[in-house]
Parts: C-alpha cells; structure tokens; sequence
C-alpha cells in the first residue's frame, strides 16, 4: 500500500485543512483592505488597526478580558493542582468521588447552564450577605476559575498519572519530607501540564462569552462581548483587525509554549 | 552606637514580623507533610467547587421550581413561605415544566438543538475521519505539523471563527463568489442565517474535537493489520470497511462525545449564523433570562436540556465498560 | 551455577547469639480482600546479602516495600538495630532503596542525583562534593557527573541509582530488581560488579528479584516466596540441595518429581513405589516418614548417570529410551521415556570436545541414581 499515492484520502484531507483555515485566512487578509466594503479589495492598508488603536471602548474591554484571563489562569491552576495532586497521589479517601465528580462535571456543562447558575448564586448571595454589590471583574473570575479548574485538573491528573510514582518515593526515601518532595520533585516534573493548563484557562477566559454576559454588570464588558454586540450588526473591517490581532497573539502564545515544553520534555524525559 | 528609643524598637519590630514570618511558613510546610496538609490540598478546591458549582446547580433546580414574579427583585417567587396562620408553607410550581412540554416553541428548540447537534457530529466524523487517518498514517514529522495546523484553531476564539464563517458564506462572501466565478451557480446561494450555516458552522468550530481523540485511536491501530489483510487478499476498500473502522469506532465514539455534548448547548453559533427561526436551546434559555426576564421558566429549560446531555454520556459509559470487560476477557 | 560465594565462612545465622540488623515480626499486609504479605517473620544479619526470591505477585515487592516504608503492614513489626520503625516514614528510616525503574530524577544531573539524600541530611557543602566524588568513583562514573539521566545508558543509570541509594551510608540497602532492566550480556557482567561493591561498602543488601540463577549467584541467604508466605530460608547450595518442598525444588532450577507411595521406611531412607516409573525407588528422607504416606521425590537431571549396559548394584536403575536431544554446548539435555511412559529430564556434561552426541534417537539406556541424591518432598 505504501508507494501508491491515496488520492482520495489526499484530497479529502485537503478540503478539510482548507474548510479549518479558509475563513481564518480571509479574515486576516481583508483586515489589511482599504476599502470599507468588505467584498471588495481596495488595496492594502493598516488604517483599520490605526482606528483599533483609538477605540477606547474595545481597548477597555480588551484591557479588562486580558486581566480577567490571567487571574483565572492562575487561581485555576492552583486550585486544580491540588485537586489533580488529591485525585492522582492520595489513593481512596472519602470524598474522591464528589471530588471526581465536580471536577469533571463543569467539562460536559453547557455554558449557559454554567453562567446561569453563576448568576444565581450571586443573585442570592446578594440578597442573603449583601456581597457582591455589583456585578463585574470579581464575578466573572469566580465563575471563569470554576470551570477552568477542570481542565487543568484533567492535565496535571494526567501527567501525574504518567509520571513514574517511584521518582517522589525515591526522594522521600532519600529523606525529604513530603512538602519538600512537593517542590522540589513533584512542582518542576508537572511544570510542563501546569504551564498547558495555565495556557488553556487563560484563552477559555478569553474567549468566553455567555458565562461572562451571565455575570458581568453594567460598565463591564468584556472583549467578546463588546465583539458580539459590533458582529450583531454586521461585518466590519475593524472587527477584522482586531480579530486578526487576536488570532496571532493567541497562535504565536501557543507556538512558543509548545516549542518550550518540547524543549522541556526533551531535557526531562 | 546607639540608637534612638523609638528607631530600635521600630527596628525590633520588623524583626519581629520578618521572625514570625519564617516560623509560619516553617510550621505552614509542617502541617502540609502532616496528615492535615493532605486535608487543605483537598479542601482547597472541594469548596470551591461546591459554592460556585454545586450551590449554583442546585439553586437552579430549586429556581426552575418557583414561579416568576416580575418587577420584583430578583424575579421569582419565595418557595418557603409563611401562611396567613404562621405555618411555614413550601410551594411547588411546575408550571415550567409543563409549559415545556406543551408549548410547541420549546419543543421546537429542544428538536432543533438535537438535530443541529446531530448533523454537525455527522459532519465533523465525515470530514474529520480521513484528516485523523492521513495524519495517523503520516511520517512523524509531517503527523506533527499535520497535528499542529489541527490544534491552532482549537486554541483560538470560537467567536473569532463564528465571526469569520460570516464573511465566507454571506450572500456576497468568499464562498459565492467562488461558486458564481467558476460558473457553478448564477445568482448567490442564501447561505447564512439557514439552518445550513449553522451546520456548517457547528462543524467547522468542533472539528479538532473530532479529530484529536480520533488520531489517538487511529495512531494505535497496528497497521500490519491492513498489511495482513491485504495479503489474504483484501482489496484497500474491503479492509478499511472490515478493519480500520470497526477498530476505530473508540475513537469515533469518543471524538462524536466531545462535538455533540458542547453543541446541544450551543449558543453563539446558531444565534450568529442561524436564522431567526433558528430556536435552540441555549438560545431560547438566553432569550428567557435576558429579555423575557423568566428566570425560573430558563431553569427549567436548562435542568430540561441536561437530560439531553446525561443520556449520550451514559451510552458512552456504558460503551466504555462493555469495551473494559472485552479487553479483560 | 548454584555455588555459595565463598565468603560464607561466618554464618550469623547459625550464631544463637548473634543480634540481627532486621528482624521482621509477624508482618502481613492486605490489598483489599487480598493477602499480599502474610504473617512473614525473617531474621537479617549485619553485611548479609539477602535476596527475597519468588515469582510475580508472591508479595517479594510489597514486603521490601514495607521495609521502605512505603506501606504500613496491617500487623507485624519491623525492627531495625532493635528499634521499632513500623510506622516510620520513609524519609526517618536508616534504609535506602534502589527502584526497579531507578527513579532517577531527571531534572538533575547525575551529581545532583547522588547528592539529593546527602543535602535533605544538611550535610556541609565540602562534605557532600567529597563523598559524591567518592560514590561516583565506587561505581566507576567519575567522567559522567555532569550528564542527565537521559544521557545515560541503561547500565550507567544502574550505577547512579545505586551510588545515590549508597551515598547516605544506609544501614539496610533494598534493591527492587536491581538487574531486571538489563539485558542479558550486561545483567550477568553487573552481578559480579554489584557483589563486589557490596562487599566493598560491607552495607546489609536485600535484594527483591524473581530470577532464581541471579538470586544463586549473588546472595548469601534467600527467602523463597510464594503467595505472600515464606516457604524457605537457606543459603544458596542448601535451597538447591535439600529443597523444603516441591515448589521450591521446582523454582530453583531443573528437577525430576516421581510421585508415589512410602512402602518402607529405614532410619534415613525410604523405599517408596512409584506408579509413574511401575517400580520402587529408594530415596533419603531428611525425617522418618511413616508407610503409607504419598509423597514425591525429587532427582536433579545432573545428579542421574546414564549407562549404555543394565547395571548392577546401584541403589535405583530405570530403563528407558532417548526421546529428546538438546544440545547446548557446555552440557546436553536427554529426555528419557521409560517403559512406563513418564519422561526423566537427565542432564551430561561434555568434558572432553566431540560434536556428536553421548547418546542416540531412541537409543535404550539405563538411567542411575544413589538413594541420597533423590530427595523425598512433602507434595
């Protein structure tokens, strides 16, 4: 079989790589188009990210999605490595099963089922403790790092459950203690899945929209919801711009994180 | 050399702290490699997990049994009362429910989400199977690159990419011009805002999902297998269909899992791309929150779709227990 | 094979007075319903190299874990010098491990590997370059310090695992298949070299493998083990020699089992008729046996003499027919179908160079054995 060429798989695969990136790459060439009009090419120009650069509105909005990501990313990697360290390391303890169970959960929940129920917890909560007096960053993180959890627990269960249990023995019989095993065995083997989950939580908080329309207030959008608003009313080429923008960013973030981890994986077997 | 009075104790103070510091952390490590640091590992995440998750869910059960109020703050009624006597009085209203399934516009957006959900899986496994197949079968450096260039678009915003379907398939895009410059069709096609844009939009953004678990299954698949097959004579057809895909259907029905789970409760691409008869039910749970302001009618709609999710998954289950037992045996 | 190291001239376990390094009490852990160490109790002298031996899943692992201090035993005590470490964690325990996968921590390099236990002790910096120095040297790894555990081979990780589980001077060293990464040239070369360190470092060894010739060749005393229990102690020619059991002579090494009846039963002999063979056999027996009792006996093929013409007076003589042929250089295998249809694996060795066989395709021969080279086992 080897030899002959498999037309039609070739062929297939060919449509479907180009289905993946066809609307991807139209959106960045038109971004450089000078002409309003979206189906005609008017030649290129970078006037549309000049008036990105003065639309405080989405630059706010941006602002405010990149601190949300970044706050999500770090407390869910936190929180879902202990939750992957109890879930790969402790054997059975009471618990493990609501613990496996609401750290897989989320993953299969819709999103307007997760930000629905956000919402009414804050809804209550305030009716109940006064606290949150308005809807916002604050919430929105809660309820971002609750289902980013997950994933990361995914990761890092996983990764612990390939790594060679015998390597954090081997230290605690050579005599460190196990908060010491923690650091430093267990933290720079994992560093890797903790890198790949922080990644992931961080574009998820990125990129989501319903659970951030669900628990933000007024004067707090953030930039998929401020994009959502604009793409309700039509294509515009600033759109195009910034989406452009974000697809690059998140492309090249990517790109380097898995040619460090590659690098990584390489030195650390 | 002596200080002045306040510097010095000032000086002892900071000592004081940056002491009291170091022990806390000292006895911090202690507690986490005593039994009880076990117990803040696990509770750490345990009670987040069941305030913003478990509470939020349980609450929305209890929601989509109240009745809606509206004017008032929040829009629902209190379940616990207490009667005109002092009695503590609990009401049920399953007039939710009911209206689910009598009235005929959730039932529409039950059957559209299904369908929706359905079509696009199918769609993901036709045009998914042979990327997964070709990158299973490449080189290990072409499966690589072939692998990369199928994660990257998982990795960017699905909004971006709803967004980017719209210029190719509007009456005037990318796609329409293609079809009408080569002759294929005369006037524009009405792609988007039908039910086939959302198909294809569906598909198009879950795609990787069916292709990652699908290129595990496949990429484990002993390729000998065909080589033994062909050598008692099967043509490349006949052990694809008697071979490859029956020991494919893991993959399958992990890759199927994973597309149509998230798309039952799909809200943005419909809401983008499909029409305004394009119900579903992430929309019609986001129509009644938002704009009707009917907050127990949208959790009963929401509690209502999770039995469209929990079946799949016990069916996968079940899938995955039969196949144990098979490797055990 | 099956030769005693000769350093065995001191045997503390025959000593009555002699204090052990480990005594292990009674000790028995389950995994749910099932019994992986039951009731084992063991006593382990200072310098001893100690193999516990057994097939997978007889408990060999889980005890040495026990000793590590990796599982707590459900009952039983570990005693270490006297005291009492049961419940000790690992990281308190005078005892270091050697893994079977080596559990090398692959972020560091082979120098910080073997200086790990020596930094949790809060060694002095010079004290600890010193004696990784001196440990990379007694593994014959000066040259490599610097390298990661990835760009080591297989033997040389061996190595570091072994100078970093001896750094910290342990007073018990637990070795978990030390060998069984290895392949087969390498495995048989590092036997020697891992006696010679021992005895270099004079630390007790204990050693879990399931390969009974390495077991043989390295250790002063084995346990053999079988479904968590301990059937036999005893030095290396002893277990060959005077088997307790039928398990233990069939674990170690080849051996012939003759199933059968005591007939007649003398001080030290027993006559016993063996219905495999239709006749009797005399064999010794290391206790009186009462008649009547069923039993087997068991001949090592090498200790069976093969004649060409029907003897006279040896104590058993069985007729058969060559129906196998194994040739395997410094000895062949004849398998030998008796009248009666069993079949006794005998075993000659080629003392002098000919390329042609003792013996032929269905030749007739007449197999012998002396009374007390046939064991009688309880089944």
């Amino acid at each position: 079989m080897n030899g002959r060429k498999p037309f039609v798989l070739y062929t297939a695969m060919a449509f479907g790589y180009a289905f993946l990136y066809l609307p991807i790459v139209a959106v960045i060439a038109y971004s450089f188009n000078k002409s309003r009009m979206v189906t005609v090419w008017g030649g290129f120009s970078l006037k549309w990210y000049g008036e990105l650069a003065g639309n405080t509105q989405i630059l706010d909005a941006a602002q405010r999605s990149l601190l949300i990501a970044a706050l999500t990313a770090t407390l869910a990697v936190c929180l879902g490595t202990l939750a992957g360290l109890a879930l790969a390391r402790f054997g059975r303890f009471s618990g493990r099963n609501l613990l496996s169970l609401l750290t897989s959960a989320p993953l299969v929940m819709p999103e307007v089922m997760l930000g629905l129920s956000a919402l009414l917890l804050f809804v209550s909560l305030e009716q109940l403790v006064g606290w949150p007096e308005r809807r916002g960053l604050t919430t929105i993180t809660i309820a971002h790092v609750t289902f980013c959890i997950c994933y990361v627990t995914v990761i890092v269960r996983s990764r612990l459950v390939q790594m060679d249990h015998s390597v954090e023995e081997a230290a605690m019989d050579l005599g460190a203690r196990p908060w010491k095993v923690f650091f430093v065995i267990t933290l720079p083997l994992i560093a890797p899945a903790l890198l790949a989950g922080w990644l992931l939580a961080f574009t998820l908080s990125l990129d989501d929209l319903v659970v951030s329309s669900f628990t933000s207030g007024p004067g707090a959008s953030t930039l998929p919801m401020v994009i959502y608003s604009k793409v309700k009313l039509g294509v515009t080429p600033e759109i195009n711009a910034l989406a452009t923008l974000v697809i690059l960013f998140v492309a090249a973030g990517v790109t380097i994180a898995g040619w460090m981890l590659h690098r990584q994986g390489k030195a650390t077997g | 050399m002596a200080r002045p009075a306040s510097h010095s104790s000032l000086w002892q103070l900071w000592h004081q702290v940056f002491t009291d510091l170091f022990r806390w952390i000292g006895v911090l490590g202690r507690e986490l490699s005593s039994s009880r640091g076990r117990w803040v590992v696990l509770a750490l995440p345990m009670l987040w997990l069941v305030a913003f998750f478990l509470v939020p869910f349980l609450l929305v059960l209890k929601i989509s049994f109240a009745s809606a109020v509206s004017g008032a703050q929040p829009p629902y009624s209190d379940m616990i009362g207490t009667a005109e006597d002092g009695a503590l009085t609990l009401r049920f209203a399953i007039a939710g429910y009911q209206l689910l399934l009598t009235d005929s516009l959730y039932v529409t957006a039950y059957v559209n989400s299904l369908v929706f959900a359905t079509v696009s899986t199918l769609g993901c496994l036709v045009l998914g199977y042979p990327i997964a197949y070709g990158i299973a079968r490449a080189s290990p450096a072409a499966r690589a690159v072939l692998l990369v260039l199928v994660i990257l678009p998982f990795w960017t915003s699905s909004l971006l990419r709803a967004y980017a379907l719209i210029g190719i398939l509007r009456t005037n895009g990318l796609l329409n011009q293609l079809l009408m410059g080569l002759g294929i069709t005369d006037a524009p096609l009405v792609i988007l805002h039908t039910d086939l844009a959302v198909y294809i939009g569906i598909t198009y953004n879950y795609l990787p999902f069916m292709i990652m678990p699908l290129t595990a299954n496949l990429m484990r698949l002993d390729f000998t297998l065909l080589e033994a097959a062909a050598d008692l004579g099967a043509r490349p057809l006949t052990s694809f269909l008697r071979i490859t895909l029956p020991l494919s259907v893991p993959g399958i029905v992990a890759g199927s899992l994973l597309v149509f789970i998230p798309a039952v409760g799909e809200f943005v691409i419909p809401d983008l791309l499909g029409g305004p008869d394009a119900l579903t039910i992430g929309r019609a749970i986001w129509t009644e929150f938002f704009s009707n302001r009917d907050w127990p009618m949208a959790s009963a709609v929401a509690i209502a779709m999770l039995a469209l999710i929990v079946v799949p998954m016990l069916v996968f289950e079940y899938v995955q227990d039969k196949r144990l037992e098979g490797d055990r045996r | 094979m099956a030769t005693a190291r000769p350093h065995a001239t001191v045997e503390p376990w025959q000593d009555p007075n002699a204090e052990p390094i480990l005594r292990i009490e009674g000790v028995t852990k389950t995994f749910g319903k099932v019994y992986a160490v039951d009731d084992v109790s063991l006593d382990i002298y200072r310098g001893e190299f100690f193999s516990l031996l057994g097939g997978s899943g007889c408990g060999k692992s889980t005890l040495l874990r026990v000793l590590g201090g990796f599982e707590i035993p459900d009952k039983g005590r570990v005693l270490i010098d006297g005291v009492d470490v049961t419940r000790v964690a690992p990281y308190e325990r005078p005892v270091n491990m050697m893994f079977q996968s080596y559990a090398l921590f692959p972020h560091m390099t082979v120098e910080q590997n073997i200086a790990f236990g020596l930094k949790q002790d809060g060694r002095a910096r010079s004290e600890i370059e010193d004696r990784v120095a001196a440990m990379l040297d007694l593994v014959r790894m000066g040259q490599l310090g610097r390298r990661r555990p990835d760009q080591l081979s297989g033997g040389q990780r061996q190595r570091v695992a072994l100078a970093r589980a001896l750094a910290r001077s342990p007073k018990i060293l637990l070795l978990d298949e030390p060998l069984g990464a290895l392949d087969k040239k390498l495995r048989e070369h590092t036997q020697f070299e891992l006696v010679n360190i021992q005895e270099k470092v004079g630390t007790t060894f204990i050693m879990v493998t399931h390969d009974q010739e390495e077991a043989m060749t390295m250790s002063s005393r084995i346990a053999v083990m079988d479904a968590g229990r301990i059937v036999q102690v005893s030095t290396p020619s002893a277990l060959y020699e005077y088997p307790a059991n039928r398990f233990v002579a069939e674990f170690i090494g080849a051996v012939n089992t003759i199933a059968g009846t005591v007939v007649d039963a003398g001080e030290d002999r027993v006559v016993v008729r063996a219905h495999e063979l239709g006749q009797d056999v005399v064999a010794r027996a290391p206790q009186p046996i009462p008649v009547g009792t069923d039993v087997s006996i068991a001949i090592r093929p090498e200790k069976i003499d093969v004649r060409e013409q029907p003897p006279s007076g040896e104590d058993n003589v069985v007729q058969g027919k060559v129906a196998d042929i194994a040739y395997l250089g410094d000895v062949s295998i004849y398998h030998v179908r008796t009248d009666s249809g069993h079949v006794l694996r005998v075993q000659e060795t080629h003392a002098a160079r000919t390329a042609d066989p003792h013996y032929q395709w269905g030749e007739t021969l007449w197999l012998v054995w002396n009374a007390a080279d046939a064991i009688v086992l309880a089944s």
